[in-house]
C-alpha cells in the first residue's frame, strides 16, 4: 500500500461530478452479445430492458472527474476488484433512457490479509436517478488494495 | 406461485481473449491488462486474464435466462478466483428461497457460484428476483 494513501475520513462521503447516462439501443444489443445472452427480452423491440451488468457501460459516459477519487493517489499495479453489486427499484432501465450518475465514496476501511500484508478496501456507490429525480438503479463496486504480488495461474 | 425447480448447470468456455475484448469493447473498461501480453507480463502475470465483470455479466445471463430479464431487483458478485484463456466455467444455482418484500411482493433470493474447470471458485453471487 501507498504511503501517500489518504485517511478513509478524508475520503467517505466525497462526490464526484454527475454525469450523463443514455441506455441506448445498440449498446443493449452489443452488451447481450458480449455476455453472451440470446434471450430475446434483450435483442427485440425498440425499448429492450438492459442486463443486470449493463450499467458498467457507465464507464463511456463518465470523465475522469466523475471519479469520487479524482485526484488521489494510488498503486494501480496492486489494485483488485472484490465485489459488485446492482440494485434496481423496479426493471431494469429500458433502452431509451436518460439517465444521471452520480459517484459517492461510501465506506474505506483496512483489514489484516489471510497472507499477511495491509487490504484497503474502497466502496464506491453510484446512484442512476432518471429525468423525474427518482433513484432507478444503484451501483455498488469494492476496490481492494494489496501489497501481494499478483497471483499465478492454475492449471 | 411455487418456488421454482433449480435451472440446470451451465458451461460456457474454453473463454478466448476475444471474448474478453468484445466485453471491454462493450463496457467501455479497456484495460490492457485484460488484452495485453507484454503489459501484463509486465505488471507480473503469466498471461492476460478475464475482466471480471465478464464472468459476471456471463453469470447475469444465465441467472436471466432462467428467471426473467425484467424480474431482476439485485445481482451481487463477489470476486475469489481469476479466470484465464482456455478456461471453462460452470455456473450454477446452489439454492433459491422465497421471501414476502417490504410491498408485499414476492421475491426470490437465488445464490449462485462459478467454478473453473480445476474447481476454484471464481465468483460466488447472490441475486433477489422479483416473481411478477
Amino acid at each position: 500500500m501507498s504511503d501517500t494513501a489518504a485517511a478513509p475520513d478524508d475520503l467517505i462521503g466525497r462526490t464526484g461530478e454527475p454525469f450523463e447516462f443514455v441506455v441506448e439501443l445498440g449498446k443493449v444489443r452489443e452488451f447481450a452479445h458480449a455476455t453472451q445472452t440470446t434471450n430475446p427480452e434483450y435483442l427485440e423491440g425498440p425499448s429492450p430492458v438492459s442486463e443486470a451488468t449493463f450499467l458498467a457501460a457507465a464507464q463511456h459516459w463518465q470523465t475522469e472527474k466523475s471519479n469520487p477519487l479524482y485526484g488521489i493517489p494510488m498503486d494501480f499495479k496492486n489494485i483488485l476488484h472484490g465485489e459488485q453489486e446492482y440494485v434496481f427499484h423496479g426493471e431494469p432501465p429500458r433502452a431509451g433512457t436518460a439517465l444521471t450518475g452520480l459517484q459517492r465514496v461510501e465506506n474505506v476501511f483496512t483489514k489484516e490479509g489471510k497472507r499477511g500484508g495491509a487490504m484497503r478496501f474502497t466502496v464506491i456507490v453510484t446512484e442512476f436517478r432518471d429525468s423525474t429525480g427518482k433513484l432507478v438503479a444503484e451501483a455498488r463496486g469494492t476496490r481492494i488494495e494489496t501489497g501481494q504480488t499478483p497471483p499465478k495461474a492454475e492449471a | 406461485m411455487s418456488t421454482p425447480t433449480l435451472p440446470d448447470k451451465r458451461v460456457v468456455g474454453p473463454l478466448t481473449v476475444t471474448d474478453f475484448v468484445r466485453y471491454q469493447g462493450a463496457s467501455g473498461d479497456m484495460n490492457p491488462i485484460h488484452h495485453d501480453e507484454s503489459f501484463a507480463k509486465g505488471a507480473g502475470f503469466p498471461s492476460v486474464f478475464a475482466v471480471g465483470m465478464l464472468n459476471a455479466g456471463l453469470l447475469g445471463t444465465y441467472l436471466t435466462d432462467w428467471l426473467g430479464a425484467k424480474n431482476v431487483r439485485r445481482f451481487q458478485v463477489q470476486f475469489r478466483a481469476q479466470v484465464w484463456p482456455g478456461d471453462e466455467l460452470t455456473f450454477e444455482v446452489s439454492s433459491v428461497s422465497e421471501r414476502t418484500g417490504d410491498d408485499g411482493s414476492t421475491l426470490l433470493d437465488v445464490e449462485s457460484v462459478v467454478t473453473r474447470q480445476n474447481g476454484d471458485v471464481a465468483i460466488k453471487g447472490q441475486a433477489t428476483f422479483s416473481t411478477a
